[in-house]
């Protein structure tokens, strides 16, 4: 059997064009293992976008021994929030990392000519990439790579498009096209680094400790992922399936939060997409679900007829969101153009979004003028905002430069902070539900939402909690994502992989653990991960609440600001001073 | 009656692999984890948006790769198809040479991994692509 506790690290220095694998014993790999290396492998003080840098993917235990421990973490200084940043992407990049012989990859220094590199067990090759470093578009860097080397079927082709060459501060890595290291701008690490792709490629094998008990388990996580309700929502509308009941809720941002309430979120919902647009499912490597949805958009050639184009476009609820009810679309054939446009440059939907609302009411409030935007911004406009996009990725005046940098500098530039919609530098997801939500996004340690169940509490919960709990309940649900994220189990698994499902799941590999080992360890994943933030950069004391989510109602009346206030005073004197 | 795998509708793969998985893992007495042992393979059409291809033997009633197995390590299988004696195997690589649709992968202990119509996997898909019928 294989010793599912020895860790193998691939070292990658882009300033010698070297690689050494390193071996070290830990049980959990993931956050666990990507904190560890990111804090003994960087500097504090390090500049995000200089070979100081440090990126570390990492995948765990689980993988591929299981479905759904398919995600690949990453851990990096981020170019947009200025301490860590954090991303999760499926594809196939976490099972071929695993299935190439590792548990993590460190990428360190950067490269003096365009390369991309190619993993494929025990190698690493550094190939030449002057030919297709400026291309804007991350599918065809996608396709092109794909030609060109081996591995079909078992590889992962992490790529930037444009937005991470020019170095905008949230322009992600896409994987297996609809996959993305979508937040906090490890695309422009990339791009700094003039590293257009990554490409692992493996066919490795592991073998249980117990065989029996090992496809015992199999089947049933198996069973539990296929036959319950526990994946229901994300196989049916996928995530989409919560716009219409967010907006029923009063908590759908619409127009750059100038509501919370869009009046035609019923022609964007998961619904309707699924009734007219949905072209084909497609699941991340090792998934039964297949929850990646996408919508067949036909386009008419502009100028012959009967003449059409048909381009395959991935939805997702942040996008529904960040790109229509926040830019105040309603269509959706011009919201699937929207996204591509996002896809193609490699940009953050959600950034884009947030940095495009905030700049259209900048430029309704006059502290902008056309000579800035270029463009008449207007809410509901999408063919202007499709042209805005393009110049967040061309950045034709110093306009554009600073928008490229995130919406907190451009509002600390041209005003505008208190609609600015961004929480410790990074542009919000789309939940106004209540204070839950914003405590979270504020006190969150990874990307904004997904770390945090505020937005679900607000929902859940008839009566307020007193802050204090509430804060102690969400970090609690956030130690124990940890531990997931530390398998690298998708989140929207988590009511497969309940504890007893995990230490079960562990034992046939020959790892012993119990339920309550498994959330003291969450407990300190959670601390180290707060404590390399903070040598990072995160200063608590210079998070800023914008005005506007004060102003406008949730389904429980206004947001009580000094019931967030209490609940961040509490926070910092129990977990944030602690670490 | 023999049974042999097929592919019941190939539009309907949504590229998760778990076939891929399984075939690995259909030994009772010795699973793997991984793909080495893998003897199918989802590939993309340059993204699984646009569909999928899977190789997989098609259960030949005259099968080239044991036509040119020197050890007969790979033995006509009665259904289609062959037994893959694994013992016997010596890694000339003659099969994958002679399979027409590159359906036989190299592991990487130097033998062979191929499907022998266990039909382990066919349990696995959850979309209905594969099948395992009856000829």
């Amino acid at each position: 059997m294989d010793d599912f506790t020895v860790k193998r690290i691939l070292h990658i220095d882009l300033n010698e064009y070297s690689y050494h694998v390193e071996e070290r014993e830990m049980e959990f790999g993931g956050v666990a293992l990507a904190t560890k290396l990111l804090s003994e492998n960087i500097k504090g003080d390090a500049d995000p976008l200089s070979e100081d840098n440090v990126i570390v993917f990492a995948v765990g235990p689980f993988t591929p021994a299981y479905p759904f421990a398919s995600k690949t973490v990453a851990l990096f200084k981020s170019p947009l929030t200025g301490n860590l940043g954090e991303s999760h992407a499926g594809g196939r990049s976490a099972t071929a990392i695993a299935n190439a012989g590792y548990d993590a990859i460190v990428i360190k220094g950067k490269s003096t000519k365009p390369v991309y590199l190619v993993i494929e067990n025990e190698k690493v090759h550094f190939r030449d990439a002057r030919v297709i470093w400026g291309i804007e578009d991350s599918l065809i860097t996608g396709r092109i790579i794909a030609e060109k080397e081996k591995g079909r079927g078992i590889r992962t082709i992490m790529r930037i498009g444009g937005a991470g060459e020019r170095l905008v501060r949230y322009a992600g890595v896409m994987t297996e096209t609809y996959r993305h290291f979508g937040r906090t701008g490890l695309g422009a690490v990339f791009g700094s680094k003039l590293l257009k792709a990554l490409v692992v490629i493996g066919r490795g094998t592991k073998t249980p400790k117990d065989a029996k008990a090992y496809r015992e388990v199999y089947k049933k996580i198996f069973d539990l992922a296929t036959t319950s309700d526990a994946m229901k929502k994300y196989y049916l509308i996928g995530t989409p399936v919560n716009i219409s009941p967010l907006n029923e809720f009063k908590a759908l941002p619409t127009r750059n939060l100038e509501a919370a309430y869009f009046e035609k979120a019923d022609e964007i919902s998961g619904e309707k997409f699924a009734e007219f647009n949905l072209g084909r499912r497609i699941a991340c490597n090792h998934c039964p679900t297949a929850c990646i949805h996408i919508a067949a958009l036909r386009i008419p050639y502009e100028d012959e007829p009967y003449f059409r184009k048909t381009i395959m476009i991935s939805y997702d609820y942040e996008l529904i969101y960040a790109l229509g009810s926040m830019l105040g679309i309603a269509d959706r054939e011009a919201l699937l153009k929207l996204i591509y446009r996002v896809e193609l440059y490699g940009l953050d939907a959600m950034s884009t979004g947030v940095c495009l609302a905030w700049a259209t009411e900048a430029l309704k409030r006059g502290l902008i003028s056309e000579k800035e935007s270029l463009i008449k911004l207007e809410f509901g406009d999408a063919e202007n905002y499709i042209k805005a996009i393009d110049n967040l990725y061309l950045q034709p005046n110093e306009f554009y430069q600073n928008l490229a940098k995130g919406v907190e500098v451009a509002a600390s530039i041209y005003g505008g902070r208190e609609f600015a919609l961004a929480f410790g530098g990074n542009e919000m997801p789309g939940y106004h539900t209540g204070a839950g939500g914003y405590i979270g996004y504020l006190i969150g340690l990874r990307h904004s939402h997904l770390d945090n169940a505020g937005y679900s509490l607000d929902q859940k919960l008839k009566e307020d909690l007193e802050p204090e709990k509430l804060v102690d309940k969400l970090v609690e649900e956030e130690s124990w994502r940890q531990i997931l994220s530390s398998l690298v189990v998708c989140f929207f698994a988590r009511g497969v992989y309940t504890p007893e499902v995990v230490v079960e799941a562990f034992k046939p590999l020959g790892i012993e653990i119990s339920e309550d080992e498994l959330k003291e360890e969450g407990k300190r994943i959670y601390m180290e991960k707060l404590k390399l933030k903070k040598k990072l950069g995160f200063d608590f004391s210079q998070l800023r609440i914008p005005e506007r989510i004060f102003e406008v109602e949730t389904f429980k009346g206004k947001i009580d600001r000094e019931y967030i206030e209490k609940a961040l005073n509490y926070y910092k004197e129990k977990y944030y001073g602690a670490a | 009656m023999a049974k042999i795998l097929t592919i019941k509708d190939i539009e309907k793969c949504v590229g998760c692999g778990l076939c891929m998985y399984a075939c690995a893992r259909r030994l009772p007495k010795r699973p793997y984890i991984g793909y080495d042992h893998s003897g199918i393979l989802a590939i993309s059409l340059s993204g699984f948006e646009r569909g999928a291809t899977i190789i997989v033997c098609r259960a030949c009633s005259e099968p080239p790769c044991s036509q040119v197995c020197p050890t007969d390590a790979l033995v006509p299988r009665k259904g289609g198809g062959v037994v893959y004696r694994e013992k016997y195997c010596i890694g000339c690589d003659n099969c994958i040479e002679a399979c027409t649709i590159s359906a036989i992968f190299k592991r990487a202990d130097g033998k062979v991994a191929l499907c022998v119509h266990c039909g382990y996997c066919a349990d696995f898909c959850p979309h209905d692509v594969l099948e395992y019928k009856e000829v």
